[in-house]
């Protein structure tokens, strides 16, 4: 095989460029940091004839959303970036893209929520956005972005799916660094993602009704082939999965497994800070310590099996959230999800959340270290004292900064 | 153009579940009588939406999408961008005319920021602001379309306060100020001219808006067979004066030959009863009538400003 081409791309120009390539019909978009860069990309592209779409610079994310919907409707591909206030902006109309079925293609480049402002990285607006209807794979880095969401559009479009979906990426840890992505050839994108086939679009010729009132005789069902299209989505992400993965030489897996060989106890990680963690796993593993380190990449749906039976034989999980669901009884949505789909299981580990990084505080390799320490002492007390501890944050009872 | 020519064909069909008298169904039918081909629907939530929409039913022989209550600005903007982009890349044949329904709240209140965004980019569509001066969907609350001093449930007629505190929000003005290329009202009471204003804004080369009146027997507390009644009397008593703005330049498309004292509009309906009863508040109806004139003789002027 020919080498293919290396561009340093950051995550945001890493989305855009993968967008480029997926030849949407439709994009409108409104900009907020740190997803800017991506519509600035996808203006540029635009502007200089390299890509064949309408660009709608609406005058919010609300509209962002309400234009693709009417777009993607239309049978058009449509596509959208947002972040943050900008997603929280949007909610009520992602609740609609899901439940009309459209293949919406968003990214989002996690972003803490307001207040006090706060522009850098924690996944409280996504995480927020979980319950809407959407698909949600989460990356850690440029090359990530890159090849999700070339199969983003891919899995949305696919008549078993027809759900729209959120590609995740942190703020500014991945959207503005710049890392070297291997590109796909256009011709290889052609081959891997057919023009959109719509299946019901708004048309003259065969008139539907899009969006009608759902009384409580039919409403249930509605929502019931919702959520039973939703759930049967893993495996036909699996197997989009599987074939990228074939053809283009990846090697990628809805949970990444990470020197789990051997280990007792386990970080349980999602995004960015997955690196960061590796790390930590390796000094550990050098000191002969029984660790490894999983990583989530779909959090809707929820891969329950996959991580049902990678979880299994451990002692202790950490699970390391980016935000905070206040006043839940885990921390973190992610810890709340894991303890959830473990809770039927046989010998199951101990589960214990370690909420973290909340708007862009540094988290570093000796912050895991600790959460690691604490984990190795479960394990050796077997039993768990605290359901979740706040790490890099000063306060009574916090791992601190 | 003469009533008995105008087509056949009923885009939204009987059965719907609108009100006995409702000025929205007489309205909207009259609306797409101006198209010889069915134009792509977006609605936003609404008594329009919610009466010919209950699932498995439609009374919609167009295609018709109906995502929420504020966006349908950005919607019509999406189907509109989707549109050119198919066309141009020969996955769809024709162009079909995009047709977006509001009603008061979803234009003049909560939709008003997509609808400007949409006017601004200059999108190719057609907006009908079907207006009933209240939130009546939601059983008559008041919006910044209610006349002053009507009663809604939200302004309501009280010991202290006789209804709305506030004028009318001009819509018009705040539409015109976008320099889009057509501006109109209209009303079912004036078929044919309500007939000329659709032809003109659905050839309009961007933008076109049109507001309607279309009078609500549920909110306006009024008989259901004095629906049409009404918005002849909004017009005669310039309540609600006919005109439309075309690149710039007012013409008030219907003078009325005797100019009616406001009282004939406001005595009928009941949501105006506390200006009659116990006694009469001459304060509030020379107030309205003040505010009408000035209202009207502003329009004269602007007709005779933007003469070309």
């Amino acid at each position: 095989m020919m080498a293919r081409k290396v561009l340093a791309l950051n995550g945001d120009e890493a989305a855009a460029y993968a967008v480029k390539q997926c030849k949407p019909d439709v994009i409108a978009a409104y900009p907020i940091t740190p997803q800017t860069i991506i519509v600035e990309r996808l203006s540029d592209f635009v502007a200089d004839g390299e890509l064949d779409a309408e660009f709608i610079a609406v005058e919010s994310e609300h509209s962002a959303m309400s234009a693709c919907i009417g777009a993607s409707a239309m049978g058009a591909r449509a596509y959208t970036a947002t972040a943050s206030q900008g997603l929280a902006l949007m909610y009520e109309m992602l609740f609609v893209a899901s439940s009309f079925r459209l293949p919406i293609v968003m990214s989002v480049a996690n972003r803490a929520l307001n207040s006090p402002l706060n522009i850098w990285n924690d996944m409280s607006d996504t995480m927020g956005a979980r319950d809407c209807g959407w698909i949600q794979i989460y990356n850690e880095n440029s090359q990530e972005v890159y090849d999700f969401t070339i199969q983003a559009f891919r899995i949305a479009e696919d008549h078993r799916v027809l759900l729209p979906v959120m590609v995740c990426h942190d703020g500014f840890v991945v959207s503005h660094s710049t890392e070297g992505v291997e590109v796909l050839s256009d011709g290889e994108v052609d081959s891997f993602l057919p023009p959109r086939d719509p299946v019901y679009p708004l048309d003259v010729e065969k008139p539907v009704t899009i969006g009608c009132v759902g009384v409580p005789e039919y409403y249930p069902e509605i929502k019931y082939q919702q959520e039973v299209a939703t759930k049967k989505s893993i495996e036909t992400i699996k197997e989009i999965l599987r074939e990228f993965n074939e053809s283009f030489g990846r090697s990628y897996g809805i949970v990444e497994e990470y020197r789990t060989d051997g280990a007792e106890v386990a970080l349980l990680t999602i995004g960015s800070i997955s690196g960061t963690a590796k790390e930590a796993v390796d000094e550990m593993r050098a000191e002969g310590k029984p660790v490894g380190l999983l990583k989530l990449r779909l959090f809707r749906p929820f891969p329950i099996e996959a991580l049902r039976k990678s979880l299994s034989g451990l002692k202790v999980v950490g699970v390391v959230d980016r935000h905070i669901s206040f006043g839940s009884c885990m921390g973190g949505a992610l810890n709340m999800e894991v303890r959830a789909a473990l809770y039927e299981m046989k010998d199951r580990p101990h589960v214990m959340g370690f909420p973290t990084g909340l708007g862009g505080r540094d988290i570093r390799v000796e912050h895991f270290l600790k959460i690691i320490d604490e984990l190795l002492m479960i394990a050796e007390q077997d039993a768990l004292e605290e359901e979740y501890k706040v790490v890099g944050c000063r306060g009574p009872g916090c791992i601190g900064p | 153009m003469a009533l008995k020519s105008l087509p056949l064909h009923e885009y939204l069909s009987s059965g719907h579940r609108l009100c006995a008298g409702c000025g929205e169904g007489v309205t909207i039918r009259q609306i797409l009588k101006a198209f010889d081909e069915p134009p792509i629907i977006c609605n936003a939530t609404s008594c329009l939406e919610v009466s010919t929409t209950p699932f498995p039913y439609t009374a919609w022989r167009t295609p018709w999408i109906h995502p929420a209550f504020e966006c349908t600005g950005a919607v019509v903007a999406g189907v509109e961008a989707a549109q050119k982009a198919l066309i141009r890349k020969g996955r769809k044949k024709k162009w079909d005319v995009v047709l977006a329904l509001a009603g008061d709240g979803g234009t003049h209140d909560i939709g008003l920021q997509a609808l400007s965004g949409a006017l601004e980019r200059g999108h190719k569509f057609v907006y009908v602001c079907y207006t009933n001066d209240a939130y009546m969907n939601t059983g008559i609350q008041r919006s910044g379309a209610t006349p002053k001093a009507a009663w809604t449930t939200t302004s309501p007629a009280g010991k202290v306060i006789p209804g709305k505190t506030e004028w009318q929000k001009d819509l018009m003005k705040i539409v015109v100020a976008h320099d889009i290329p057509y501006a109109a009202t209209a009303s079912p009471s004036y078929p044919m001219d309500l007939q000329r204003k659709m032809k003109k804004a659905t050839q309009a080369d961007g933008p076109a808006f049109i507001l309607a009146l279309a009078p609500c027997p549920r909110g306006w507390r009024t008989p259901p067979h004095l629906t049409i009644e009404l918005g002849r009397l909004a017009v005669q008593t310039c309540m609600f004066p006919l005109y439309e703005v075309e690149k710039g330049q007012y013409r008030i498309t219907m003078k009325p030959k005797r100019k009616l004292p406001v009282e004939y509009y406001l005595r009928p309906q009941g949501r105006f009863r506390h200006l009659f009863t116990p006694k009469t508040r001459h304060d509030i109806i020379n107030d309205i009538q003040a505010y009408v004139d000035k209202k009207w003789q502003e329009l004269q002027r602007m007709e005779q400003l933007t003469q070309p």
